[in-house]
Parts: structure tokens; sequence; C-alpha cells
């Protein structure tokens, strides 16, 4: 099933037409003045900003092509779209504290959450409901931290033409189990999407937040431009979880912080299946002393997909420790770009900071590109990075074989091996094997 | 903890100048007429001239590569550079040959004594070109060239022309482009088939002019199955102006060959270090660096080996010592071009007060080559809270039939240790020495003997006073 762009081209202008922002703010429906103003800056900022270049550091192997040519991509237009099926596709999970499903950015059934949390004041709902309801709130966390890893250009297209995402938030000392999840579906052919995510955890709150990206047919094309902000107060225990699955004619970005105060267990997951190029930054800001901030990534590319990720860890505060694990199994001819920085200041005295980057590679045509990068200005610590890249150990599959296990299975079983370290810092049995599943299906499909 | 030690005594040792006349000078700045001059009294063929030429647009043209580099680079003055400063253009084949004000200055750093203690050979450039060349007997008879690049060129244009510019072409970067424009002095090896040259042929480069600019061009050619291992010195007088130093060195290891080349790289504070090198090693030949980076403002240097044959092995063991107001901007490049090839990377830094150190490295493995393999260690050491080092490795792998592995670590030197140590007698500046050596000494042994002796005792005395 194909879904066409509705309404017409004529008021719904692309990319590269100048009325495009004049349109959106036509349209947005939400009168907040602060937000205009940062709207209007911000796509003056885009205009201004130069495109990447192969020559710039931060876009270094990248591939442009695909990011010069966005400009007929046309902003969706807040309506919901006729997608049967979506809701019901929405409920991957039983055991959930709130559920919010958005269908090219808008609501597309109501939004639920747990009546007991909702007494205990935690805010669970679209960006575009909090902007309205809760505008001091939303204005004090927006837009305060960004990556700064090279998309500059793209965040300023992101915050002039958002107009909705997931807001979720969790006052002092409220402790929750079970997820809060939410879809993001990109429907309409040729749409573009700003999705907005603010994850607010205060003093010694836990909660965990599981992002689904996803597509309602595998035939539409897409922009997805996403932005993802995680706040962690004095002694929060966040997870975040985002599952990318946007189908393979969407190009994306997603570009996200990790804020830490003291004394947090803050912890951020990418698992990476879809779009057929994806641009992550992610950049990890420790404020606080004694934090422990964990970033991890699992990303499986296939055909001709690049994933290009570029990370930074900031050690501003002392005393605190950073781990981070990204891992890639790279088949057919796909691309990888890992780059990742651990920047530590001259007060972050004993921080302890790690970085990892695994390649697998499981095809004689894919390439991995691993830039593992230190920045040290403080002596008392302890850092370390590691990049391998190689290839199944023959011997370890020869181990199989002598037991009787044909070749095919030994290999499929060391590759899901290899996943597992992953997948096991997901701490949701039911999110844990819903991606053990997708990775079967994108493995024997 | 922040106390910043300020002894540099072993830099003292090349920190003398002695007035010395220059027959020939190019004067200060760079232009088309600052090329002729070189060429002309040095009495090159057409190309040479048109190949210095063309290097100067491409240097022009490029920009300062500021965009990943030291801001630093922007300080150098191009025009107050003096760009060719000799007393002749052929070196004395005698040490009595050599005139007194020269002579003087390579006595004193004692070079004719190394020479005669354990050298097979000896250059000794002084500014723009090589004031002394001499190679014992032997090797002469065994068809081994060791000259100057001047002389090189004009003696032997056949083997000089087809490798030159080779391996590291004029536009591979902007300080490439310079040399090729203004090259100058530096060596020409070349060592026939199976010829094994026992003891190291030895460079030592002289700065002594103020403001003055130093483009060697070296070539070595080790012909199939052939060895011979090459060191390089260096020293220059302490300036209040920078001086700026912008070498080429292109290696090239025919079949089954082995090619060691050494340097020990002890610029004066004042001058911005500035050298592409890079080695291509044939099937089954071996490339190593081995690399020491004491001196100098900003050092810019990542030794590089190509792998274009298959079975050719290339390594770059690198030591930087970064004090106050020095950067040592060094690494590596390794590119496998061909099957089987295997190289190695071990790096260690030190950073003391406000130096800073840089790792940069390239691996890549771009086409889907049969078992290739790398392996990468870099570690650095802060001595003092304020000291910084950085890491920015780049590896980019093809295909399923190769592996590498990179792995880098920060540390300093562990209170527990010093204090272990200062319970059993040994003063605290010793045991910070010792702790130092400690973290570089597996690398040090990989030295020859006379050169890790000397390592040693600099390193003991870059740290005196280092502990606060």
């Amino acid at each position: 099933m194909m879904i066409t762009s509705e309404p017409t081209t004529t008021d719904n202008p692309s990319l590269e037409d100048p009325r495009v922002f004049q349109q959106h703010q036509d349209n947005l429906g939400i009168d907040v003045p602060w937000l205009t103003s940062a709207k209007q800056s911000a796509w003056s900022r885009y205009l201004e900003l130069p495109s990447p270049l192969r020559t710039d550091e931060k876009w270094r192997f990248a591939n442009l092509n695909r990011i010069r040519e966005m400009g007929d991509f046309r902003p969706v237009p807040g309506t919901t779209p006729e997608v049967p099926g979506i809701v019901e596709r929405s409920r991957r999970f039983n055991e959930v504290s709130g559920r919010l499903v958005l269908a090219d950015e808008a609501l597309a059934a109501a939004v639920e959450l747990d009546p007991d949390l909702r007494k205990q004041g935690v805010i669970f709902t679209t960006l575009a409901d909090a902007i309205v309801q809760h505008p001091d709130l939303v204005q004090r966390y927006f837009m305060q931290q960004t990556p700064e890893l090279g998309s500059e250009k793209f965040e300023a297209l992101h915050v002039a033409l958002l107009r909705n995402g997931t807001f979720l938030y969790v006052p002092d000392d409220v402790e929750i189990d079970r997820p809060f999840v939410s879809y993001n579906w990109s429907c309409r052919d040729g749409g573009a999407l700003f999705p907005h995510t603010l994850f607010i955890t205060g003093r010694n709150a836990r909660a965990s937040l599981i992002e689904f990206q996803e597509a309602a047919t595998e035939e539409t094309r897409h922009l997805v431009v996403a932005n993802a902000h995680l706040y962690a107060g004095d002694g929060a225990r966040p997870v975040h979880t985002i599952v990318q699955n946007w189908n393979l004619n969407t190009l994306s970005f997603q570009l996200n912080t990790n804020n830490a105060q003291e004394e947090t267990v803050t912890k951020s997951t990418l698992i990476n299946l879809g779009s057929i190029q994806a641009r992550q930054e992610i950049h990890g800001k420790i404020f606080g002393s004694g934090s422990n901030v964990e970033m991890y990534a699992l990303n499986v590319p296939r055909g001709r997909q690049e994933f290009d990720q570029r990370t930074l860890q900031s050690h501003i505060a002392p005393r605190s420790r950073s781990d981070l694990l990204f891992k890639n199994a790279l088949m057919e001819s796909s691309r990888s770009i890992f780059s990742g920085l651990i920047i530590v200041e001259e007060d972050a005295q004993q921080t302890d900071a790690y970085q990892t980057n695994n390649n697998l590679m499981l095809s004689d045509k894919a390439e991995a590109n691993s830039l593992p990068g230190l920045e040290i200005k403080a002596n008392d610590v302890k850092c370390s990075h590691g990049a391998t890249t190689g290839r199944i150990d023959e011997s370890e599959i020869f181990y199989f074989l002598a037991r009787g296990i044909p070749r095919s299975k030994a290999q499929e079983l060391m590759v899901f091996g290899y996943f597992e370290e992953i997948v096991q810092k997901l701490d949701n049995a039911e999110l844990a094997e819903y991606i053990r599943e997708r990775l079967v299906h994108k493995f024997t499909d | 903890m922040s106390s910043t030690p300020d002894l540099n005594i072993e830099r003292d040792v090349g920190n003398f100048h002695y007035d010395t006349s220059y027959e020939f000078d190019a004067g200060t700045g760079l232009n088309e007429q600052t090329i002729d001059y070189i060429a002309d009294v040095k009495g090159e063929d057409d190309w040479v001239r048109e190949f210095r030429k063309k290097a100067l647009k491409i240097f022009r043209d490029k920009p300062v590569p500021t965009h990943w580099a030291s801001k630093d680079l922007e300080n150098i003055d191009y025009d107050k550079i003096r760009y060719y400063l000799s007393k002749g253009q052929r070196p004395s084949r005698t040490w009595d040959e050599v005139p007194d004000d020269v002579k003087n200055t390579f006595e004193r750093l004692g070079i004719p004594e190394k020479e005669r203690a354990y050298l097979a050979g000896v250059e000794a450039q002084f500014d723009s070109e090589a004031s002394y060349s001499n190679m014992k007997e032997e090797l002469s008879k065994q068809g081994v060239i060791f000259v100057g690049s001047t002389e090189g060129l004009r003696e032997y244009p056949e083997i000089f022309r087809k490798w030159f510019g080779k391996v590291i072409p004029i536009g591979d970067n902007k300080f490439s482009a310079l040399n090729s424009a203004v090259f100058s002095g530096g060596s020409f090896i070349y060592v026939p088939p199976g010829v094994k040259v026992k003891q190291p042929l030895q460079a030592y480069f002289r700065i002594n002019a103020e403001n003055f600019g130093q483009f060697e061009r070296t070539l070595i050619i080790a012909d199939e199955g052939s060895e011979v291992t090459y060191m390089e010195g260096c020293t220059a007088p302490q300036f209040e102006t920078s001086t700026l130093h912008s070498a080429v060195v292109e290696l090239v290891a025919l079949k089954g060959a082995k090619l060691q080349y050494i340097t020990v790289q002890n610029w004066s504070a004042n001058v911005f270090n500035l050298v592409t090198k890079r080695g291509m090693a044939m099937d089954d030949a071996e490339i190593k660096w081995i690399d020491c980076n004491i001196g100098s403002r900003l050092t810019m240097k990542y030794p590089g080996v190509v792998m274009r044959g298959p079975g050719a092995r290339g390594e770059v063991l690198s030591i930087a010592l970064a004090h106050d107001g020095q950067h040592q901007d060094t690494g590596a490049k390794m590119i496998h071009a061909a099957d089987n090839t295997s190289s190695n990377i071990i790096s260690k830094s030190i950073s003391i007060g406000q130096g800073r150190s840089t790792y940069r490295g390239i691996v890549n493995m771009p086409r889907s080559l049969k078992s290739c393999k790398n392996n990468t260690e870099c570690d650095a050491l802060l001595i003092n809270s304020n000291s910084r080092t950085d890491t920015y490795p780049a590896i980019t792998v093809r295909g399923n039939q190769s592996t590498v592995q990179h792995e880098a670590s920060v540390s300093k030197v562990s209170a527990e240790q010093i204090f272990y140590m200062m319970q059993r007698g040994i003063p605290e500046d010793e045991a910070m020495s010792l702790a130092v050596n400690g973290f570089v000494n597996d690398l040090i042994r990989e030295f020859p003997m006379e050169y890790s002796v000397e390592l040693k005792r600099l390193i003991d005395l870059e740290m005196e006073g280092s502990v606060g």
C-alpha cells in the first residue's frame, strides 16, 4: 500500500521552496512566543549555515550525495494520515506505564498514561501538548543542550520545522519500573519529519523510555531529522532506548544529548536497523560528580545502508565515569562510520572514561571506518579506547564444526553471541526479546 | 602538583652559534626568483626547475590545514624566511677540508668522533647543503651510493629520477609542496641487490642561521634483498624568531629488502618541524620507522608505509616528549595495498608541564584484501595536572578477510609508585625518572644501543624537576 502525498503540492511546499517556513508557521497552530522566536532564528541559522563538506573533519568518510539532495522532501502537514492498523501495530508490549503513537507527527490515538503515575505528577504527552500545557517546563529544557558534532545546519532545520514529539517528565523521587513507549510512524511519501523528544528525570527519579521509529510501508521516501535530549537530575536513573527502524528509503538524522548531573546512572542505547543512511550524533555531557553515563549502540547495516555515528563523552566535573560501546555487524555492501571522542576537561580529575568500537565484517564488500579519539586535559584519569575490526574467528568456527554443528548455524550463533553483549544491557525482557526477533529477521530475510 | 620543570640541559648541547659567512644566499621570502636562484647555483637540469616551479604553485594554492591541525601553523611567516644559504654545493670528503667555522660546529656536536666509533658513513648538512659527506671505502666497492641530494641528482639521475616524488607526490600536502619547491640537501642512498650494510649510515642536520628554513630531501632505495639502517640527528641554536624545517623523506624497499630509518629529533624550541615521511614496501619487504621527538615548538610528522607488494611489512615505533610550549603532533600512516601485508604501530608519548602530545594515525585497508593485519597501541603519560594529550586515529577496513586492532590508554605516574620508591630511599626526582623510563623502556630497547643510551639520558634530564 502506498500513501500518496495529500494535500497538494501548492499548499505543502518542499524544503527548497522559500515559502516552506512561512507555511509551516501559519499552520502550526501553536502560539507560544518563545517557541515562535526560537523557530524564526533557527530558520535564519539554517539558511546561513553552509552545507557540510567532505573536507570537514566532522563529515570525514560520510556520503554527502543524499544529504545534498534533500531539498525535494516536504514537511508533513500535521494532520493524521489515513493509515489503517497503525495503532494496533503500536501495541508491542503489555507491561507499559504509558503509550504514545504519532503518525506523521500527528497523534494517532489518545495518549495512555497509568493514572497512578499521573497523580504522582508524571507528565507523558506529545511535545505539542506539553508546549501548551506546561510552557515553562518545556522552555526550561528545550534546546538547552546540543550535540555540536557537525549537524548544526540540520539541527537548525529541525527546530525551525518541528511540530511534535515525545515529552516525558518524571518528578523528584518517583521510581517507575515499567517503560514508557512512544511510536513514531512515517507515512506520507516524500514527507519530512522532525520529531523531538524531551526526557526529564528529577532528583532520584527512575524511569525508562523506549522509542520506536517505524515506517507504515516500505515504499515511501522520507527525511527524518529527529532530536532526543535526556536530562538526569541528581541521583536520577533514566534509561533511554531508540529502536531506529525507518524504511530503506529514509535518510535519517538523530541528534541527541544525554545530560547528567551528580550521582546519576544514565543509560542510552541505539538499535539501528532501518534507514538507507542514518547520521547520528550523541553527546554525553557529564556536569556532575559521581555519575555513571553509559552509551551503547548495536548497528546491523545491510545492502547499501550507511550508518554514520559521531559521539562525544564530555567530562566537565571530576570523579565521574562514562562507558561507550558501539558494535557493528556489517553485511553485503554496507558502510559504517564510528567517530568517537572523549574530552576530559582540566577540572575533571579522577575521571574514568572508556570507549570501544567493534566491527564484525560479514561480507567482502562491507566497509568500516573507525575514528576513536581522546582529548585529555587532566592527568589523574583512567581513559582508554579500543577499536577492533575483524571477522568471525575461524578457530571458534572449527570448535563448532568439531561438535557437528554446520558452518552456517555456527556463524549465526557467533553473530548472535556478538549482539548479545548489547541486547543484555537493555534491562527489559520484552524489549530484549523483540530486538532478538528483529535481528534474526534482518539476518535471514 | 602543577609546578613546571624548567630544565632543558640536554637541548643546550646544540644551543650555540658561530658567525658564518655564506657564499650563496637566496635572500628572504619566496617567489619564482628564489627558485631560479637555487636551480642556478646548483646547476640543475630543466626538469628539476620545472618540478620546483610546479610545486611552488601547488604550495601557494593549498590552504594551511588548520581545519584539523594546530592553529600555531598560522604563525609561520613565509616572507621572513631565508630559503637557501650555503658555502658551496660540493661537500668535502675529509673533515680537514671542511671550513673551520662549520667544522667547529660539528666537532662540538661530536659528529667526527661518532663516525670513527660506529658509523659506516656520515653526511653533515649545514643549513642548505652538505658540508661533509663520506662513506667507508668497502661500501663504495659494493656499489652503495651515499651522497647528498644535490650530488645524487647530478651524478645518478637515472636512479634518482625513477623514484623521486613517486612515494610522496608534490601535492601530498602543503609542506611537501613547499619542500618540493625549494629542497636542498638531504641524502640520496642506493643499496644494490643483496648488499647488507651492517653499520648504520648517519646524516646530521644543523640549522645555523636565524630565520632560516631547512628543506632537505632524502631518497633511499634498498634494492632486492638488501638491508640498510639510516639514522638522522638534528640541532639548531635557540633563536628568538621561529625557524622552519620541512623535509620530505621517501623510502623504497624493493622485493625482500629491509630498511630501517631512525630519527632523534632534538630541534630547539623555536623550530616548526613539519615533515613528510613515507616508504613504499614491495613484495616481502620491510620498512621500519623509529621516531623519537624531543625538541621543536610544533612537530607534525606521521611516518607512513605503503605496502604495495604481498607479504610487505610496515612498522612505526614512536616516542614523543612534549614540554612546556611544545606540541608533538606525531603518528603513523599504514596503507595496505596488497594481500598478506602486516603493520604495527606503537606510540608512547609523555606530556610534561603544559606540553601537548597528539597521536594521529591512519590505517587503511581500502580494497577487499586477504589476510592483512594491523596492530596499533598508543599510550600517553601525563606528568602534571595541566598536561595534555590527544589521540585521533582513523581506521578504514573493507572486506571480511583482515583484522585490525587499536588500543589507546592515558595514565599518570601513580602516587603509590613514587611513594614506594621513596620509601626505599630513592629521591623523588629519581623515582619519577625511573617510572617514566619504565613507561618507555620496551620501546627504547628497539633503538640501536648508542641511541638508546643517549635517549635514556635525555629523558632523565628532561624529567628533572618535573615533580611538584
